[in-house]
């Protein structure tokens, strides 16, 4: 309340000439404006005006890629008046009926300023209760009303259809989607072959921040104190939170096998259940389920910073050895591995959030950007399997840079066709 | 078994929602709708699951004096009292107005706001340390970043904004972008990468072993 | 360890020194700096840019009666950037006798809204005055000038569920009153039927509506977001998937200047620019530091 009284305080006093003159320019068009206004208010009462030429042209038409719950109409605006007396259109109206008699329902409005052909959709919603209600598979009736600006006066159009809202089986907007997922499928299953003649010689690149991981284990028995994993803000959906399931489970099994100690405290509820079992099986793996406790693994909260405010006070408190920030982060990215790093601990961190990305490079000692966090499952298991899905990412990488370059070179030369192939629609 | 039947739904389920995207039928949409229910139904349950966890971790706390056991106590009040100045019952006169309620909003306004305030604030303060330590100029890329970085920093700056504006725009919109897209392609594709790994039950990770 | 660091500098020159300042120095700085450039009496002006300009734009070319949908997707963290822009935009339209339809899906957001609303609300039953023109005080009334929906869980589901009845997950409003019993409401059933979508918002809720209201809806869309989020949202803009965008305290500060309110943000702006300087001194310092003792290094 203080801080909009002083504004207003602030508004009633004109700050300087510029205001002023603003001020008075506005005036004066909010004179001109009702002055118009009066001038169209006399034409339509005093002078006899006759109704507008009607829309011509009117197609109703099923819309594509749908439920069946739209249809699409399609008119030719009506020509510029001909004479004085002829009113001027202002707007269309869009109505539809379930027989040619009527009864019509207005469905919908458009404003006349345009002059190319005009589109309206027609779409609506399977609640019968609703005013919204589209009648999907039943002939339906369209006309175009062009309205003026006495609403006793307009123009029908003729009548279009019958026209059904027919639901499609294959939505062809996302075609390009579908391609591109069975290629990668295709290009996947390929590698996965090779992978499996030739074991596990496919060659990854060494990835730091995950060769570190050992070694900050190794560390924290040393020092004889916990690691402290935080999987993140994400859901259990998010890809980034499934990767560093993955790592979990191979840095609770390796912690159980040293002997010392992990903490992971989490954001999401569905995660906090699978990161339980997660760590539990790592423990069991390692032959030791009886050193798995419950209180390792706990739900904190879903408000980011009182989470934050958990996860620094447990950094601060127990002072663990290493950090592993691996999944998605947001805002508090900085803040916890800043923290961290006042606690003196090794950090490693991991996450395809880019804009946090930077935070992480500066505040820990190894980073893992972007898609290296989806890799470390199969850099870690070695497994041929997950070798060979890697590889095929790396060549779908490839195509898709070459399709990148002939894009911008065919859009560049004129021929936006190539670009166009590609687009998702809806 | 305990693995199996798991892996068997993620397959069944990743298959059709995959399948789902492509129909646009109202069939489809409205099993894509109830599967969608399922999600929430799933989170409440977890949701309960956690609470559990929260209160059972800091219970344990607090019964056997371990180490800053009053945090737990400060942890449990919080949890509780805005449960009950939440709840809703007893007509207008009533102290319990859910989240109109004097005590909620109070909380609200007076203890939760200025808290998360504080937190997010220290941002500012972690920003400054970082940027001190990150930005020297110890090699020709690390020069070109830091100049990039004082000119968007100052591109607002009374006096110099003119110039300074379009330079940092042109930094933001072009090279950073650039850079951006370059890592969200990589990202895009190991996430399409991931979810196929999933769906057909090579990655296995989230069932709980690897 | 920053202890140690302390006692360490004891035996280091003084450009060492400067190189390997304790980061509680920074901190202390910086604090004093905000504090104190906060009682300075300096205007810093915001030219407007074009994206923020947009939405400025679109909010004034509306007419009495149309209705917006603003969401308030912020939790009190993210206050200091989001709320002069909720505060600017509901003012705008309180203005111009456009109706608002607020909605709130993250956990902390309808306190954020409750706050803002309650707050212009009181504001506006004074008389003021914009651009030299006197506005006399009016009585902005819930539901006939605004409708306060409150929060949903499951923010993808309600986002996609609002595409076809607002009355799919919002059956009653944030005070529990029945939509349809709403003057606002009355002729609203879904996107259609509002001019537009302004979403103020510091999570990951912003992406379910690029993703579901303004790909699936063709929701003519603007956002408000946090200063380190916006550079992932400006490939939105180029692709027209949204028509306008607003970043951090910068782009509060730009809209109250547009929409001559000043607030907070414009506010605000003075302590940014001393501390920017700030941090520019120090990264200079520690430069001076680097390069005074490289050869000691042996570099």
């Amino acid at each position: 309340m203080n801080y909009y009284t002083e504004k207003i305080t602030r508004a009633l006093l004109p700050a300087n000439a510029t205001a002023l003159l603003v001020a008075l320019l506005l005036a004066c068009a909010t004179l001109n404006v009702s002055a118009q206004e009066s001038v169209v208010e006399e034409d339509a009462v005093g002078s006899a005006l006759v109704a507008p030429v009607g829309v011509s042209s009117v197609t109703a038409s099923d819309a594509p890629n749908d439920a069946g719950r739209a249809v699409v109409v399609t008119f030719v605006p009506a020509p510029v008046p001909q004479s004085e007396d002829q009113a001027l259109t202002l707007s269309y109206e869009i109505h539809r009926a379930l027989s040619q008699d009527g009864p019509w329902k207005k469905v919908g409005a458009m404003p006349s300023d345009t002059t190319a052909i005009m589109t309206f959709k027609d779409a609506g919603g399977r609640d019968t209760t609703s005013s919204d209600y589209f009648p999907t598979e039943t002939d339906l009736y369209y006309r175009v009303r062009s309205m003026t600006v006495d609403t006793a006066l307009f123009a029908e159009s003729e009548i279009a259809g019958p026209v059904q809202g027919i639901g499609q089986w294959w939505n062809s907007g996302r075609s390009p989607v579908f391609w591109f997922v069975l290629f990668f499928t295709i290009l996947t299953l390929v590698f996965l072959n090779v992978a499996r003649k030739r074991g596990d010689s496919l060659y990854i690149r060494p990835l730091a921040g995950i060769d570190a991981v050992d070694e900050a284990i190794g560390r924290a028995t040393e020092m004889g104190k916990p690691i402290l994993y935080v999987l993140g803000l994400g859901t259990a959906s998010d890809i980034a939170t499934i990767a560093s399931f993955t790592i979990l489970g191979r840095v609770s099994r390796k912690v159980a096998e040293y002997q010392t100690d992990v903490i992971v405290p989490c954001y999401d509820p569905i995660v906090f259940t699978i990161a339980q079992e997660t760590v539990r099986s790592g423990y069991m793996d390692a032959g030791r389920p009886d050193a798995y406790r419950d209180e390792q693994v706990y739900f904190v909260t879903q408000a980011q910073f009182a989470y934050v405010a958990a996860v620094n006070g447990t950094i601060l408190r127990e002072r663990p050895a290493t950090n592993i920030y691996l999944g998605k982060f947001f805002a508090e990215s900085l803040i916890l591995a800043e923290t961290g790093a006042i606690a003196g601990s090794i950090q490693i961190a991991g996450t395809d959030e880019i804009a946090q990305l930077p935070f992480f490079v500066v505040a820990c000692d190894y980073t893992l950007i972007g898609e290296e966090l989806y890799a470390a499952s199969a850099y870690l298991g070695r497994e041929p399997l997950l070798l060979g899905a890697l590889k095929a990412q790396d060549y779908a990488k490839a195509v898709i840079v070459v399709l990148a370059i002939i894009g911008v070179i065919m859009t560049s030369m004129g021929y936006e066709w190539f670009a166009e192939a590609f687009k998702v629609v809806g | 078994m305990k693995r199996q039947i798991p892996l068997a739904l993620v397959i069944l389920f990743g298959w059709l929602m995959l399948a789902l995207y492509f129909i646009p039928l109202e069939g489809a949409q409205k099993i894509n709708e109830n599967l969608l229910d399922w999600t929430a139904i799933i989170g409440i349950f977890a949701l309960a699951l956690g609470i559990w966890s929260l209160i059972s971790v800091n219970v344990d706390k607090i019964q056997y004096k371990k180490r800053d056991w009053p945090y737990s106590i400060v942890t449990l009040f919080g949890l509780f009292a805005m449960i009950v100045f939440g709840l809703k019952f007893g007509g207008a006169d009533s102290m319990f107005q859910g989240q109109e309620s004097y005590m909620f909003r109070h909380f609200f306004d007076d203890i939760l706001i200025p808290i998360f305030s504080t937190m997010f604030s220290l941002l500012a303060f972690f920003i400054a340390s970082a940027a001190y330590r990150a930005f020297r100029a110890r090699s020709a890329l690390a020069t070109i970043l830091l100049v990039g970085a004082i000119i968007v920093m100052i591109r607002f700056f009374p006096f110099i904004a003119e110039y300074t504006r379009p330079v940092a725009d042109w930094i933001i919109n072009v090279p950073n972008l650039a850079a951006k897209r370059a890592i969200w392609m990589g990202v895009g594709l190991g996430i399409v990468a991931t979810g196929l790994k999933v769906i057909l039950g090579i990655e296995r990770s989230y069932l709980g072993r690897d | 360890m920053s202890n140690n660091q302390t006692n360490n500098n004891s035996n280091l020159s003084f450009l060492e020194r400067l190189m390997l300042l304790d980061r509680r120095w920074v901190f202390l700085v910086l604090a004093l700096v905000v504090v104190s450039t906060y009682y300075i009496p300096m205007k810093v002006p915001v030219p407007a840019s074009t994206e923020v300009r947009s939405i400025y734009d679109a909010v004034e070319g509306l007419k009495e009666g149309d209705k917006i949908l603003l969401a308030i997707d912020y939790d009190p963290n993210a206050l200091a950037e989001l709320h002069p822009m909720t505060y600017a935009i509901l003012e705008q339209c309180f203005r111009k006798k456009v109706g608002v339809i607020i909605t709130s899906l993250s956990q902390n957001g309808p306190g954020m809204a409750e706050q803002a609303i309650l707050d212009i609300v009181d504001s506006t039953a004074l008389p003021r005055t914009y651009n030299g023109v006197s506005y006399p005080g009016r009585e902005i009334i819930n539901g006939v000038d605004y409708c306060f929906l409150g929060y949903r869980a499951y923010f993808e589901l309600v986002i996609t569920g609002m595409g076809q009845n607002f009355r799919t997950f919002y059956s009653r409003d944030y005070y529990d009153v029945l939509l349809d019993s709403i003057p606002i409401m009355k002729d609203v059933q879904n996107y259609d039927d509002i001019e537009m979508v302004i979403d103020i918002s510091g999570s990951n809720v912003v992406d379910a509506w690029i993703k579901y209201a303004a790909a699936r809806y063709d929701v003519k869309l603007a956002l408000g977001l946090t200063g380190v989020m916006m550079t992932d949202y400006y490939p939105y803009l180029g692709s027209g998937r949204i028509f306008g965008l607003m970043g951090g305290l910068l782009g509060a500060a730009e809209y109250e200047s547009l929409a001559d309110n000043p607030g907070l943000a414009m506010d605000g702006m003075k302590v940014q620019v001393w501390a920017h300087i700030t941090i520019i001194l120090f990264i200079l310092i520690a430069n001076i530091g680097y390069f005074g003792t490289r050869k000691k290094r042996g570099l």
